[in-house]
């Protein structure tokens, strides 16, 4: 029973902080202590924060390294991005953007299904290798395609001079210069967006932690920990592996809507390998299994290159320190032995202090 | 009816029969052990049984079921449960957790994935009776104050026993366990002994064993199989077999 409490309690922090962070924001940005830069930063953040959440998810828990949780939120951004042009005559804003999560989400979650039925069966680094290649073929295929839609309905190529639009249609996906636009088809709701990526992290948080948690969760960290043992038990690996990485898919997805939605103009060329290494940098500075830390890395080291704007050529070189000092504190040792000592003495300091 | 049937078991590895030839049959709630010198294909067998390998030839029938080349979920769901000779648990989950999975097949406990991400009220009382089933189990083992600490961090002798915890927990009708002794010392042998008779009786499971301690196998062993290089060598009953010059041939060498 006391590790139930323990687990609900380490959860209940998780929430507790974000809820925090997240009043403390609002409160700097009503008294308008929150430069435009900074307001700018938000809701980038929470994309950052879902994406660095939901790649923990098959990192930390399933234990396989993936490479491509950039091509996930790509699906996710162009899919819904897609979604919001076609329908934003039919649909008004606020649920056509509920929508659109929901179709990003799906779009996302399915492509990790049908990555993972084939390479989760094997065993070794290859979803890795898998995953690095998909997310370059997705971003080179965005990059090619070329969506209008007009009277007749939705016209698809793969140039510029593939169709020809009836009078009164509208190029949506114009290829290398992707999707312009999306977030002036939201005006409306564009205030809230920094609410809105709080409560979708608040959904990732509650879907990854529960998942966790649960039964299926169980099996997917055994399978993690020792493969021939878990299926000796009964548990069908490649079944919990899948779901894993599908749920994360789909959550990388969600932190793709995000970021398209809140953008004028969307390019494909942000969603290259060096999004999906930052992503993981997040995950494993964070601590690698740790949720609360994906946050607080997220939160540190996507801020700190903005905050450092004013040292200029030093930005790097601090940014890079920075990183370093994480990596020691989370993972050397000496530093984990040291805040385990910490632990202990303040749960023991409890404890005397019960006693007397 | 037989327990365990097996006849005519073979494996080929390349140019090597691991296993030739191979018969036995074990009893309804025996405690039966499979000895040999290092190398003569024990633990093979044990992959036969559990589906690890598939025989090239031969017939595995458990409680009259033919199991032959079904895959290890099967055949765990069927009824067979094994130990490891190199311990394998579930290091970075707690205790509780490793008997847990283990019950993850169980129709008692069975809930949606769905289900538990939202956190119905079906999860709450499902893995609360859970809990108390694995406590339940642990408490055998005398497991049961420890049940927070990741299994890792366990001693060698605990977590043998976690181990063989964790099988009962799928409530299998055959349990084998791979040199559940290996490492221990003769009084961790000797609670070990008593250990595997109580869980006999207590759970009313068939018991095949592997073992090198010859203390442990005369002790509680009813009836035992010599293998050699992959050949079933003697078979009957233990102080017989035990006392049999071809066995003692075979262990001592001329």
């Amino acid at each position: 029973m006391k590790k139930m409490n323990k687990t609900t309690k380490n959860n209940a922090i998780t929430y507790l902080m974000v809820i925090v962070i997240f009043a403390v924001v609002q409160t700097l940005s009503a008294t308008g202590n929150l430069s435009r830069l900074l307001t700018g930063l938000l809701v980038p953040l929470c994309v950052y924060i879902i994406a660095a959440v939901s790649l923990n998810l098959v990192v930390g828990f399933s234990g396989e390294l993936s490479l491509g949780h950039a091509g996930f939120m790509c699906l996710g951004a162009y899919s819904s991005a897609l979604f919001s042009h076609i329908a934003a005559d039919s649909i008004p804003s606020v649920p056509r953007f509920i929508l659109a999560i929901l179709i990003g989400a799906a779009v996302a979650g399915v492509f990790g299904i049908l990555i993972g039925i084939p390479v989760l069966r094997l065993r070794g680094d290859y979803l890795a290798i898998v995953t690095l290649a998909f997310g370059e073929i997705i971003k080179n295929l965005i990059n090619i395609l070329y969506v209008g839609v007009d009277s007749n309905g939705i016209h698809v190529a793969t140039d510029s001079t593939g169709y020809k639009l009836a009078a009164g249609g509208k190029q949506i996906m114009k290829g290398a210069l992707g999707i312009s636009g999306t977030a002036t088809l939201y005006k409306d709701i564009k205030d809230y967006f920094f609410i809105i990526g709080t409560v979708l992290i608040f959904v990732t948080l509650f879907i990854v932690q529960n998942l966790v948690n649960s039964k299926s969760g169980r099996a997917i960290m055994a399978s993690r920990d020792n493969r021939i043992a878990a299926e000796s038990v009964g548990i069908n690996v490649t079944k919990f592996k899948l779901m894993a990485f599908a749920v994360s898919a789909a959550l990388a997805g969600v932190a793709g809507v995000l970021y398209s939605h809140n953008l004028a103009m969307l390019k494909v060329s942000v969603f290259d390998y060096n999004l999906s290494i930052l992503v993981l940098v997040y995950v494993v500075l964070g601590g690698i299994g740790n949720i609360r830390g994906s946050i607080i890395a997220t939160i540190i080291l996507y801020a700190l290159p903005e905050l450092l704007r004013g040292f200029a050529t030093y930005r790097m070189l601090i940014y890079a320190i920075v990183l370093i000092l994480m990596m020691l504190f989370n993972w050397a040792p000496a530093a984990r032995d040291w805040r385990s000592r910490v632990v202990e003495k303040i749960k023991g300091g409890n404890k005397n202090k019960e006693a007397a | 009816m037989a327990m365990l049937e097996v006849n005519g078991l073979s494996i080929q590895f390349g140019g090597l029969r691991a296993v030739d030839d191979f018969n036995m049959k074990i009893e309804k709630g025996q405690l039966y052990g499979l000895i040999g010198p290092n190398g003569a294909g024990k633990t093979t067998i044990f992959n036969l049984l559990t589906g690890v390998y598939k025989p090239t030839e031969g017939i595995i029938k458990l409680d009259g079921e033919d199991i032959t080349g079904k895959s290890i979920i099967e055949i765990n769901k069927i009824g067979i449960a094994r130990t490891f000779q190199n311990i394998r648990l579930f290091k970075d989950m707690p205790v509780i957790d490793n008997v847990k999975v283990a019950l993850h097949n169980d129709s008692k406990y069975k809930y949606s994935t769905v289900t538990g991400i939202l956190k119905l009220p079906k999860y709450f009382k499902m893995e609360k009776a859970m809990n108390e089933r694995a406590l339940e189990i642990l408490k055998v083992f005398d497991l049961d104050k420890e049940a927070y600490i990741n299994a890792g961090n366990l001693p060698y002798g605990k977590q043998r026993k976690l181990e063989i915890a964790r099988a009962l927990a799928t409530n299998p009708k055959l349990l084998l366990l791979d040199e559940p002794a290996a490492g221990m010392n003769p009084n961790e042998t000797l609670e070990l002994m008593e250990t595997i008779r109580f869980v006999r009786d207590h759970f009313g499971v068939t018991i095949l064993l592997i073992e090198h301690d010859m203390k442990l196998v005369g002790g509680i062993c009813e009836e035992l199989t010599v293998l050699n290089f992959g050949h079933m060598l003697v078979q009957g009953e233990t102080s017989k077999v035990l006392s049999d010059p071809v066995v003692i041939t075979a262990y001592l060498g001329e």
